[in-house]
């Protein structure tokens, strides 16, 4: 949509029992009530996930190329995964009993893909006005929306980027807004729901946008209409947000009286500032993202990646001091003045200077063919003397994205002991012939290019054309 | 460098040759004698005066064709002063020619030709007519050094978008587009009575009714961007009552009726990776290409987006990942689309006597491990530099020198 936009502790069991667990409270939890008094709204559960872990049987894929994004590219590989857990990778590897044996021969291993910034679900296909839920474009800061209030389960647009390899996507607000809302971190399987799509125990996103777009839509609507309106509409808000804040950390350290109003836009916008919900800005401009890290600075809060960031190869060298990442294209450029100096070395240039580089989709093409995304970037550098090694690259579709949603403890590589998002390609995922051939979710066999009853498809699709295709 | 610009014949010796026409040719020499390709083989002679590139390990193939996008008629998609590709405020703009809106100072072009892509398609937008394509190639100071051909076609809208301008329907759309052809053919027979105004009034100006005729008369394709099944079938039965000589652009059902379209003779361009469903086009797939090839039809791919033209690489890869034969799919962003443009008696292939827009490759021009080694535009080695190269120059090492 170019014209929109740390887990907790407890987190750690949630792959080996699939147990769902509760996503982060929007305030702290205070005392339990006495049992005979409702809770109040604010104590009880908010929106929990209730994703579950699929069985599937063992599996061992033997004699592959593993790009295991953990800085080791293993030759004539293995990979066992049980109970949705990784359990071995390497040369040698015992499969587990009962495992399903996968010959990889000629093949390549890569973790489950994940894409930081989609709108998939948001902007669901067909892509009529009655499924555009992407912008709450009513007002110009809109923290209290959350993005899996619009995401529909049923786009057509999930089993295809199931097919290309993605495992875990966040699905954002688009960037018509300054502060457009909470994103949905979510595991991308078939699910009647979003709450069964969930990641379990993911922190929140707040999706936020520089520049252009919000000026743009509010410009003949009360405004912000330039830059620097957009800038005082932060800090305004983020001014709020904090007495919201402390006014509820005292209440919840003393319970004196009554508990504060409830605000739904504070709310998000404190979990910012107590680091809980992680700040994903959408940004262009080197200068720009400039004044934005002074917001953050302003306020206490670290952005977690800025996206887009088609001029963050002039600064690399500050964001990477920041250890704010950059979520990027491989080579988008033009449509708009803000993105008139996009390169295609942005990414080699971010991972030269120290920073942590990504590649996301913004697009239901482009999610389809991350590893193509970034093959462009990672031979771009190549070609201009900055040498990315494939493990390198692998980790811009996957380990880094895991980081920027606070999952990489969780998922983003290949090590005994991460939840099992495996994707086995046909050949070099760099290759523009090679396709994912199956795709691991949890340790489910969410998808088998040669084997329809693994391609799942969504209920739009059925009875809709003549002879449906396999790719569909 | 300066010496290769300058220079009038060049050889490029050693390569693996891909002229299209005929099969590859291992070390193989093509001679380029003032922009033109004097001589494709294993045993060219090379004149002492020429100038050598030396492409012994490379791949050699005609310049990549795009037939979509708007090429010089947009610098930012977003800033209406820089677009050039829709008039306003005319349903039937057949006498619309965008050529002279083209630019050919546009920093998109440098960006574009240094990755292959030679030609381009200059195509109108909007409105139920949109008007006519120009065929450009991507060198040129002027208008008239870079035009190949003008007009190639006259580009009508019976997709989802081009309803709203007939009023709603998509039946109002054909009934609309059958009056105007109608009219542009009374126009012509009764022009005196036109000019005395003894005539009912006509569903188009005279101006956009006297574009119509050549295409009326089939020295020009209609070039009908259509997705929806029924709609390909409006455009191939408003063919075949006009007798025109239809170029189907989108198609993104095509396949389903892949035989139909073969047997009526009519190209299709589609844009291989494009297989996001809408209401304009359910069916749409990525095996649409192939399928359609496999058909019998005859198919140019596309690149649609004007900025990432250079992309058009991508798509045949991914076409033939789904597909398509790599002989095909090379053919598709060659020699094809110089036949579908009328101008394969000049492009689309390492020929003599063609124009000498030539790249070399370092391998598979399709992959992403490939890079485009040198740019030959009319026997010009066009410098692979462009506004990215001189950003990235200058903030490689940081902070910049100013």
């Amino acid at each position: 949509m170019r014209h929109a936009p740390a887990l907790l502790l407890a987190l750690t069991s949630a792959c080996a029992t699939g147990a769902a667990h509760p996503a982060t409270p929007a305030t702290p939890a205070p005392a339990p009530p006495p049992a005979a008094t409702p809770a109040p709204s604010g104590e009880r559960p908010q929106y929990p996930s209730t994703y579950q872990r699929h069985p599937n049987p063992p599996v061992v894929i033997r004699n592959a190329t593993i790009l295991t994004a953990t800085g080791r590219e293993i030759a004539n590989g293995a990979i066992a995964f049980k109970d949705g857990r990784i359990v071995a990778v390497g040369t040698q590897v015992d499969a587990p009993a009962g495992a399903v044996v996968v010959d990889g021969t000629g093949k390549f291993v890569t973790p489950g893909v994940i894409d930081d910034h989609s709108h998939i679900g948001v902007y669901a296909a067909p892509g009529t006005e009655a499924e555009s839920d992407g912008n709450e474009a009513t007002t110009p800061v809109t923290a209290e929306v959350w993005a899996e209030h619009s995401f529909w389960p049923q786009d057509p647009q999930i089993p295809l980027a199931i097919a290309g390899g993605v495992t875990t996507i966040q699905a954002l607000p688009g960037s018509a807004n300054l502060i457009g809302g909470r994103s949905a971190v979510l595991k991308l399987v078939p699910a009647r729901t979003v709450q069964e799509m969930k990641f379990p125990g993911a922190r929140y996103g707040l999706k936020m946008a520089c520049g252009e777009n919000p000026k743009r839509v509010y410009g003949t609507h009360g405004g912000p209409s330039t830059r620097m309106g957009n800038m005082a509409g932060y800090r305004n808000a983020f001014i709020l947000a904090d007495g919201y804040r402390r006014k509820w950390d005292k209440w919840n350290t003393d319970h004196q009286g009554d508990p504060p109003e409830r605000n739904l836009r504070l709310e998000s916008l404190a979990e910012v500032l107590r680091g809980n919900i992680l700040v994903q800005m959408h940004c262009y401009r080197a200068d720009e993202m400039a004044q934005m890290l002074d917001l953050g600075h302003e306020f206490g809060f670290q952005i977690r990646s800025f996206h887009h960031a088609v001029e963050a190869y002039k600064i690399a060298d500050l964001l990477a001091k920041e250890g704010t990442a950059v979520t990027l294209w491989a080579d988008w450029w033009g449509f708009k003045e803000e993105a008139m100096d996009g390169i295609p070395e942005n990414a080699a240039l971010n991972q030269q200077a120290g920073g942590r580089p990504l590649l996301h989709s913004d697009d239901p093409k482009g999610i389809q063919r991350l590893n193509q995304e970034a093959a462009k970037a990672m031979y771009a550098g190549q070609r201009a003397g900055i040498p990315i090694p494939r493990d390198q690259a692998v980790r811009w579709i996957t380990a880094n994205p895991a980081w920027v949603l606070g999952l990489d403890s969780i998922v983003g590589t290949l090590e005994p002991g991460k939840m099992a998002d495996v994707v086995l390609w046909s050949g070099d995922p760099f290759s523009v012939y090679t396709k994912a051939v199956q795709v691991y979710n949890d340790g489910w066999l969410v998808y088998d290019r040669s084997d329809p009853r693994h391609q799942p498809h969504s209920d739009f699709e059925l009875g809709q054309t003549l002879a449906p295709g396999s790719d569909r | 460098m300066i010496a290769l610009l300058l220079a009038q014949t060049i050889a490029v010796t050693g390569a693996t040759v891909y002229p299209v026409s005929g099969p590859k040719l291992a070390n193989a020499t093509v001679l380029i004698k003032d922009g033109k390709i004097a001589a494709v083989g294993a045993h060219v002679p090379i004149p002492a005066d020429a100038t050598r590139i030396d492409a012994r390990g490379t791949w050699v193939t005609p310049g990549l064709i795009d037939g979509a996008g708007q090429m010089g008629l947009v610098e930012i998609t977003m800033v209406s002063g820089t677009r050039e590709g829709t008039v306003k405020g005319d349903t039937i703009a057949a006498a619309f020619n965008v050529a002279e809106g083209i630019n050919p100072g546009s920093t998109l072009i440098p960006v574009t030709r240094m990755e292959g892509v030679t030609s381009t398609l200059a195509v109108p937008s909007g409105n139920l007519v949109s008007g006519q394509a120009v065929l450009i190639d991507l060198d040129g100071a002027t208008i008239e050094q870079m035009l190949v051909k003008s007009p190639v076609g006259i580009v009508a809208d019976l997709s989802e978008s081009g309803k709203e301008s007939a009023g709603g329907s998509r039946a109002a759309a054909a009934a609309r587009l059958r009056r105007v052809f109608r009219d542009a053919l009374e126009y012509e027979r009764r022009q005196a009575d036109y000019s005395r105004a003894q005539i009912e009034p006509l569903g188009a100006s005279a101006a956009d009714l006297a574009a119509l005729l050549p295409v009326l008369h089939g020295r020009e394709p209609l070039i009908a961007r259509a997705n929806r099944r029924s709609d390909l079938e409006t455009a191939l039965r408003l063919a075949k009552e006009f007798n025109l000589k239809l170029i189907l652009a989108g198609a993104a059902e095509g396949w389903e009726i892949a035989g139909e379209i073969a047997r009526a003779g009519v190209s299709v361009l589609v844009e291989p990776m494009n297989n996001i469903p809408s209401y304009d086009g359910l069916g749409i797939r990525l095996e649409n290409a192939a399928l359609l090839a496999q058909a019998g039809v005859h198919l140019a791919l596309l690149e649609t987006d004007t900025h990432n033209a250079r992309n058009l690489r991508q798509q045949a890869g991914n076409a033939v990942s789904y597909g398509l034969s790599w002989d095909q799919a090379l053919r598709a962003v060659t020699l094809t689309p110089a036949e579908i443009f009328g101008v394969a008696d000049r492009y689309g292939s390492l020929e003599p006597g063609k124009v000498a827009n030539i790249v070399v490759w370092s391998g598979d021009p399709f992959e992403f491990t490939t890079r485009v080694e040198h740019v030959l535009i009319r026997g010009r080695a066009v410098p692979l530099r462009s506004r990215q190269t001189e950003l990235f120059e200058r903030y490689k090492k940081l902070p910049p020198s100013y």
